[in-house]
């Protein structure tokens, strides 16, 4: 008799973000309703395919008045993707899923009353690249790592004064840098950047990896323990060189 | 006020107890008032070290539930009348220490003594955290090998994010006391070395207690090794050790060398 234990085949499951148009109601609804429906009624089809979620951050309001505004809306066939900034006791199986950690993006431009008189325009494009000088971001740690503590940074570089101990671990979008020794965990460029690069000022590491692909102490080359070293990644290949 | 001094390390078996006992003893004899507290409920050791063992009537639960008053519970040594002990239950379960009861036992101590020192249990749950959370000073006890030192980077990491003074913003005081420091092994390479527990850790040394069957007769006799021979190696570390927690700078020997660390310049820059 043979089980299949397993399907061959796993389902993967990937982490994407997209860029959605945040609603921000204000009480009491009805008013709100009205000048969205003035909005609408401006711009036909402003809302229509694109996602929104629903901001009720501060809002006091409880589970019936949020299904009913969620009702209301669809009604205007405005879907709601998800609801943020709502207290957990709000939620329930019935209403869109709860999103955490928006960021801001460029405002979406709400068409006015000259852009109603000319219904030919396409609706307002999304401005997408609204940062394009702002600096990269980076994290600077003062303090040494210690055993057990995680620092989580997608947004970029990450760099340590000190040293990252044994049992810690730094998990960076962008490129990491060590100034002591580097005896925990490093792992840069996690959100796809495969241009980071780790660097320290003595590797003595459990565990490296650069987007995704790592090597353990185990797998390290000998000669560089103890070093400084940068670490970089070549196509799928981990590759390290001794600095200065 | 009194200061509050916890006595911790994550790993079990290094020292705390002893080094809590030894500490308290030796605080106490210049005359401060010290009373040393133990908050390793259902595993109580402190009041065996410390001789104590057929005079516990109540106990730190007892009076964190209000069933006793907190001068009842505390327990004077026969030989420095300004020593005290708070024992721990060791029937009752840890789940009996609340937050709020412990505050306040702390903080009525404070008034009374000169130094509150907190034995700590092993391990990173309730009674660690709770036994920590109060405190002014941390002492870290050490041993000089990889999975101890390990253990007590994790605290260090606790100290400076789950203690009341963290909270505030404030910066916790941390000392590292290296024990059962062994020359003979030391001198074959099979410990860490002094250097290298200070490079990991990065906090200043209080001391290095050698070590010793001087320790281990003294716990069997119950007194605190500064009282039981304050000559011998360990108890002259010791005492050293309360000198520089009192504020003196005295360099720390390592046992076996003749090189010595000025464990406060040590420290100042990296912790």
């Amino acid at each position: 008799m043979t089980a299949v234990l397993t399907q061959p085949r796993p389902i993967r499951l990937k982490g994407r973000s997209f860029l959605a148009l945040a609603l921000t109601p204000e009480l009491p609804f009805e008013d709100w309703l009205i000048r969205l429906d003035d909005l609408a009624g401006r711009s036909a089809g402003f809302f229509l395919r694109r996602p929104v979620v629903l901001d009720v951050d501060g809002l006091d309001i409880d589970r019936a008045e949020l299904r009913g505004l969620v009702e209301q809306l669809g009604r205007r066939n405005v879907r709601i993707m998800g609801i943020e900034g709502a207290r957990p006791s709000l939620m329930g199986a019935d209403l869109p899923p709860a999103m955490t950690d928006g960021r801001a993006a460029s405002d979406f431009e709400a068409p006015d009353a000259a852009q109603a008189s000319q219904p030919e325009l396409p609706p307002p494009a999304i401005q997408a690249e609204p940062q394009a000088l702002r600096a990269a971001p980076s994290l600077v740690i003062t303090d040494p790592v210690r055993s057990g503590q995680s620092i989580l940074f997608p947004e970029g570089d990450v760099t340590v004064v000190g040293s990252v101990a044994s049992g810690a671990e730094i998990v960076a979008g962008g490129s990491i840098h060590v100034y002591g020794t580097l005896r925990g965990r490093a792992m840069a460029g996690t959100t796809g950047a495969a241009s980071a690069r780790i660097f320290c000022r003595k590797l003595e590491a459990e565990l490296i990896a650069i987007d995704g692909f790592y090597r353990t102490a185990e797998d390290l080359d000998p000669d560089l323990w103890g070093r400084a070293v940068q670490i970089w990644l070549e196509g799928e290949a981990i590759k390290a060189g001794i600095l200065g | 006020m009194g200061k509050v001094i916890v006595v911790t390390s994550g790993k079990g078996g290094v020292g705390k107890t002893t080094s809590s006992a030894a500490l308290g003893a030796a605080l106490a004899q210049n005359g401060d008032k010290v009373v040393v507290v133990d908050f390793d409920v259902g595993l109580r050791n402190l009041d065996l070290v410390m001789g104590a063992e057929r005079r516990v009537v109540y106990d730190l639960v007892n009076v964190i539930q209000g069933e006793a008053k907190l001068t009842q519970a505390l327990i004077r040594d026969k030989r420095v009348e300004t020593l005290y002990l708070l024992p721990a239950s060791q029937t009752r379960d840890k789940d009996n220490l609340t937050p709020e009861g412990v505050e306040t036992v702390i903080n009525t101590l404070k008034k009374a003594f000169d130094w509150v020192i907190c034995d700590s249990p092993a391990g990173i749950e309730r009674g660690a955290t709770l036994a920590m959370r109060h405190a002014d000073v941390a002492i870290v006890v050490t041993n000089p090998e990889v999975s101890s030192v390990r253990d007590s980077d994790r605290i260090i990491g606790l100290l400076d994010s789950k203690t009341l003074k963290a909270e505030n913003g404030e910066r916790m005081e941390k000392h590292l006391l290296l024990t059962r420091y062994d020359p003979a092994r030391a001198e074959r390479g099979d410990m860490l070395k002094v250097d290298d527990v200070l490079e990991i850790l990065s906090i200043p040394l209080l001391g290095i207690i050698p070590e010793s069957m001087d320790v281990l007769r003294a716990s069997n006799l119950g007194a605190p090794v500064t009282l039981a021979d304050g000559k011998c190696a360990p108890a002259v570390a010791y005492f050293n050790a309360a000198r520089r927690l009192a504020g003196e700078e005295l360099p720390v020997a390592v046992p076996g060398e003749k090189r010595s660390f000025f464990g406060k310049i040590f420290g100042r820059k990296a912790a």
